[in-house]
């Protein structure tokens, strides 16, 4: 049941700066943490978050063990077309998440 | 909502915080302000300001992840009739308005009161032809999260029935009862102590308004029976089975003790 969140505005004008937050429902299991009898819970956080607007890639964030379950993540970019954002989540297992948004730039 | 937004903003930039709750009008759900009944206070108000942004703000709340996917199921056909909620419900948005404000009620099969999470299992068991699953369990979570969230904005109005009052009345004498190796009761914490400190933490009121909420120490969308296991625990007391009728009796008197409070879910906790 691997969903995403995101909020991107649906319409900017052209040269705006627009704000856009993303988050994932992931575990972000660390590795550190025992589970039961004290056996180690193996390591499964997302390792990388990469959002493309149009196929260019604007924004990407590598991950790391101390970072929060269903991790949230805001950025900035500029409003340069009508277009899609595409926001791409991967763990550690190779599991991908996609989530897309359109947005009008005027 | 978008006038009351700006009106709790603008309130909160002249006054206090705590003024700013006071003056916004009942009917902002976001901000857990009481409809009716004196001094009570949802956990929402003894929050920090940056979690209450993180409840206010849908694209920001967790818990909202767990009800996007109880949307989902909502609509995905189940079990050996292969039926789904929508197919007898319609839209939750309608069919389910003010459903989770009157729970805990009566269920005719059962005899027995039953809380929202255990009806969800029984309409699953009975109509859509599935096992009982765990009350904890993720599909459990989201239909119940996604069916509450229905109903955010709605005042608790419990169920006046009256085959519900001895069950209620034992709630309320669980409630006052102290129990486990600190010898501590419900109350000792969340009426006597209320709004005092344990630790670092503010002791809220403890309402059930907010449930499934996300909580940050659990990192997860968890259930009123979780949260109050996590009392028994602490208190050191045995804690009780899973979907076991101490929860529902205990939740008949929450209900009727939180009453006119507005619905959270999912509520962010600290």
């Amino acid at each position: 049941m691997a969903s995403a969140l995101v909020k991107v505005p649906a319409r900017a004008m052209r040269g705006e700066l627009i704000e856009i937050t993303a988050m994932v429902a992931h575990p972000m299991e660390t590795g550190f943490r025992s589970g039961e009898n004290g056996k180690i819970l193996p390591r499964n956080i997302v390792q990388l978050f990469v959002c493309r607007y149009d196929g260019v890639e604007v924004f990407r964030a590598e991950f790391f063990p101390a970072i929060t379950a269903n991790p949230y993540i805001a950025f900035s970019t500029i409003a340069t077309r009508s277009g899609t954002l595409e926001f791409r989540w991967i763990d550690d297992r190779g599991a991908e998440v996609l989530e897309r948004a359109a947005i009008i730039v005027e | 909502m978008k006038i009351c937004d700006l009106a709790g903003i603008a309130a909160a930039q002249a006054f206090s915080l705590l003024l700013a709750l006071c003056l916004t009008p009942a009917s902002s759900p976001a901000l857990g302000q009481p409809a009716a009944g004196a001094g009570l206070r949802s956990g929402f108000d003894s929050m920090s300001a940056s979690t209450q942004a993180m409840q206010r703000d849908d694209a920001a709340n967790p818990g909202m992840l767990t009800v996007n996917d109880g949307a989902r199921l909502w609509a995905r056909p189940e079990g050996s009739a292969q039926r789904t909620c929508a197919g007898c419900h319609g839209e939750a948005s309608v069919s389910m308005k003010t459903a989770a404000a009157r729970y805990p009620r009566w269920d005719e099969r059962l005899n027995r009161p039953v809380g929202l999470s255990q009806r969800i299992a029984l309409c699953r068991q009975r109509y859509q032809g599935l096992d009982a699953g765990s009350p904890d369990s993720a599909v459990q979570l989201a239909l119940t999260t996604f069916v509450a969230h229905a109903a955010r904005g709605v005042s608790l109005q419990p169920d006046t029935d009256p085959r519900l009052s001895p069950w209620r009345e034992r709630g309320r004498a669980r409630f006052d009862q102290r129990m486990g190796q600190l010898d501590l009761s419900c109350a000792a914490c969340h009426e006597e102590r209320a709004g005092l400190r344990l630790g670092g933490a503010t002791i809220p009121q403890g309402h059930p308004n907010g449930y499934p909420l996300y909580r940050l120490e659990w990192q997860s969308v968890g259930s009123l029976q979780r949260r109050l296991r996590n009392c028994l625990t602490g208190v050191r007391a045995e804690v009780w089975a899973s979907d076991a009728i101490e929860y529902i009796e205990l939740e008949l008197h929450l209900t009727r003790r939180a009453a006119g409070l507005l619905i959270e879910t999912p509520a962010v906790r600290p």
